[in-house]
């Protein structure tokens, strides 16, 4: 079982420093918010940039220290946060395996992209804000990963929706950002509202919710109930935040925010939270739970993918992508090869980041436009982005020896040797030739065939973008091409790295061998390329291609009319009861108010009548009260 | 000698002539002399009862009342006056400030 043997971090080691990972971003932050506004651009990067470097070098020596202590756990209490009761609730740190490689995907990818925003973000007049956001950022994506329990996991959990939201509605002047900023967090508050009460079932029952007491027990130390609910509860959690069906709906309006933004936090870490938290708590998971999430993230992959194939936004391609991938990590989760999952993660962090950042370049260079079918032929123009692009694009398509091809793999084989999992397997083997699709048609209509910006009015001057933006681009490429050295299929390297910390996978009879399955993708892959390159590098009447295609075209552009089903069911009838309770407020409650109100005026103006201010009548008053008196003194003594 | 009777008939009399003296007249002044009809009609019926028991209580307490009298017809002799500087009259219908 995981986690089983904890050490403390010793005072003054390296891991007793390790508070510091998430505390220089923060503080970053924080200065920049403050005094960012009288910053010079150049201050205000350098200490944005400063910080996550050295969070980054931070990062790598707790992973280094972790590595020579064989991979033991190591916790480390920085802060007392709430005594209550028999609750002692701290701030610690737990840095194990799993923790510090999710560490250094989060500061390095971070450390990149923060370089790249600097050329990205150049002429915005919100400069400084926008990297205080995003250090703000990756100081709670760190507190999230180094979580020692759900508690201060939750915290990061909610910063760094927080910090989503801030940089969805970054251009919050724009009223559609401003409302996809807004959906992005109400979305995600149904999610968090299922990791409370998953929560509340844990102190219920465990009375605890410290990973190191609750993991190395398992799902038996739960009992079968406890364990079903918390995991179905986590699931609903971890779909909030990672995008899957039903609460997707954000993550393509998300793109709203700057494309830095998209990639950093929707597609190489914040979204990938629920993934990890599967990962982390894999011993509690029961294997039916696992079917669960395996099925909700298998049913994401498919129709995300068909999404992502009629798109004509080249972010919201991405993004629809990014959706799909996850689908394919909670695969991974749900049949418990947690280390296939946390593999995909981290080399999707790589290619996702690596395609987000170079829509990001193309949007530079082509005066913010979006639209694939507006572009074309910038291959000639921009050679660095295009060849990082090609990169990217052949990783997450699967082309054997790249990053992609092995964790995909990984999950397929993973999905291979679990018993039932046939139908899921076929799914994700027809995902993998979406993806291939969807990812040639971005690849051609963006940087081959003809420029058919040229025809547009103005016509954009597309040209290669500013080092800043080059060079990262070309890191995250090497990583993308790279990233399956991690763990090859000969050395895994990545899982037995990652066995102290997440539930063994237990292979089955394989339903098909790894080696056949390895062909069959490849080959389904290549079909998903060349039936794109076939459509659109060619002249292709696509118009009467869509009428023919009918319903099949129709529902994946409107994105199965999910938000439309959600207006109806849930934004109408949310609508009307706000209707409703505004009418009963009017009528009701202001009625009675002011009702009371209106009675008593009414009677003071029948009493004013009263006050005449003639004297006289003061007088007639006072001599029929005295005479009334008489009569009364008379009538009694009569 | 006189019976009582006819002093408190002619005291019921003077209080009568006062209060609808204050009830229909206008004039502050006339008004301010009602009242002190009104206040010696009382010291009459005081002073009748007094010599009807043969106690000296009431006849005091007639003193008391012209004092009171006396001071009285001075604070409303000043008010009339300020009245009458105000509003250039003395007709107490045109003092009607306190209207609602």
């Amino acid at each position: 079982m995981a986690l089983e043997s904890v050490t403390q971090a010793a005072d003054g080691t390296l891991l007793w420093w390790s508070w510091a990972i998430p505390v220089l971003p923060a503080v970053s932050a924080a200065v920049l918010l403050l005094l960012g506004a009288r910053m010079r651009r150049a201050v205000a990067a350098g200490l944005a940039l400063g910080s996550v470097g050295l969070s980054a070098v931070l990062s790598t020596a707790a992973f280094v220290a972790v590595q020579a202590g064989g991979g033991e756990a190591v916790v480390r209490t920085v802060a007392r946060w709430m005594p209550v009761g028999d609750l002692q609730v701290d701030w610690t740190i737990l840095l194990d395996p799993l923790s510090t490689v999710m560490l250094l995907l989060v500061t390095w990818v971070g450390l990149l992209i923060h370089v790249y925003s600097v050329g990205y973000m150049a002429d915005d007049p919100r400069f400084s804000r926008f990297f205080a956001y995003l250090n703000l950022f990756v100081a709670s994506m760190l507190v999230l990963v180094m979580a020692e329990g759900l508690l201060t996991l939750f915290v990061g959990w909610e910063l760094v929706g927080l910090c989503s939201y801030l940089l969805i509605g970054f251009w919050y002047e724009r009223p559609t950002f401003a409302s996809a900023a807004k959906k992005a967090f109400v979305v995600n508050r149904v999610g968090d509202a299922g990791f409370m009460i998953a929560m509340f079932v844990l102190l219920a029952t465990a009375g605890t919710l410290s990973f190191t007491e609750l993991v190395p027990g398992g799902a038996d130390a739960l009992g079968t109930g406890t364990a079903t609910a918390v995991g179905l509860l986590l699931l609903v959690a971890a779909a909030g935040k990672s995008a899957q069906i039903p609460l997707h709906v954000w993550l393509p309006d998300a793109m709203a925010g700057p494309t830095p933004v998209s990639a950093l936090i929707h597609a190489a870490t914040m979204v990938t939270a629920g993934v990890y938290l599967f990962a982390r708590m894999s011993p509690v998971v029961l294997p039916e739970v696992g079917t669960a999430v395996a099925w909700v993230g298998a049913i994401t992959a498919l129709v995300a993918a068909l999404v992502a194939c009629t798109q004509r936004d080249l972010k919201k391609i991405l993004a629809w992508s990014t959706v799909s991938q996850l689908g394919y990590m909670f695969i991974a989760v749900g049949v418990g090869s947690s280390v296939a999952a946390v593999f995909h993660l981290l080399t999707h962090g790589f290619f996702k980041a690596l395609l987000f950042l170079v829509a990001g370049s193309v949007m530079h260079a082509m005066d913010d436009e979006t639209d694939v079918w507006r572009m074309g032929g910038l291959r000639r123009a921009m050679p660095w982005t295009f060849a990082t692009a090609v990169v990217g694009w052949a990783a997450i398509s699967g082309v054997p020896l790249l990053s992609g091809f092995f964790s995909k793999e990984e999950i397929l084989a993973a999905a291979a040797d679990t018993p039932g999992a046939g139908a899921i397997l076929v799914i994700g083997l027809v995902v993998a030739g979406l993806t291939a699709f969807y990812m040639t048609r971005w690849l051609v209509l963006i940087f081959l065939g003809r420029p058919r910006h040229a025809d547009l009015a103005p016509a954009p001057h597309p040209h290669e973008s500013p080092a800043p933006m080059v060079a990262p681009l070309v890191v995250l490429a090497a990583a993308s091409a790279l990233g399956g050295l991690i763990n090859l299929p000969g050395s895994q390297w990545l899982a037995g790295w990652l066995e102290p910390s997440v539930a063994p996978f237990e292979p089955a009879e394989p339903m098909i061998g790894h080696t056949l399955l390895e062909v069959v993708a490849v080959a389904i892959a290549a079909a998903g390329v060349a039936a794109a390159a076939a459509l659109y590098l060619r002249r292709v009447d696509h118009e009467r291609l869509r009428e023919r295609l009918g319903l099949l075209h129709e529902l994946p552009r409107e994105s199965f009319y999910f938000d439309a089903l959600y207006e109806r069911a849930v934004a109408a009838p949310g609508h009307a009861l706000a209707r409703g309770s505004a009418t009963f407020d009017r009528v009701v409650i202001d009625g009675a108010v002011l009702g009371l109100a209106r009675g008593t005026a009414g009677l003071a103006s029948l009493g004013r009548r009263l006050q005449t201010g003639w004297l006289r009548s003061y007088a007639l008053a006072i001599a029929a009260g005295a005479l009334l008196l008489v009569v009364v003194v008379i009538a009694r003594v009569v | 000698m006189v019976p009582a009777g006819w002093y408190l008939a002619l005291a019921a009399a003077l209080f009568g002539v006062g209060a609808i003296g204050v009830l229909v007249r206008r004039s502050v002044i006339v008004m301010l002399m009602c009242v002190e009809l009104m206040l010696n009609s009382v010291n009459i019926t005081l002073v009748t009862f007094a010599r009807m028991h043969g106690s000296l209580d009431g006849q005091v307490l007639a003193f008391f009342v012209i004092v009171v009298a006396a001071a009285e017809v001075t604070v409303g002799l000043a008010l009339i006056v300020n009245l009458f500087r105000l509003k250039a009259s003395t007709d107490a219908d045109r003092v009607d400030e306190l209207r609602a």
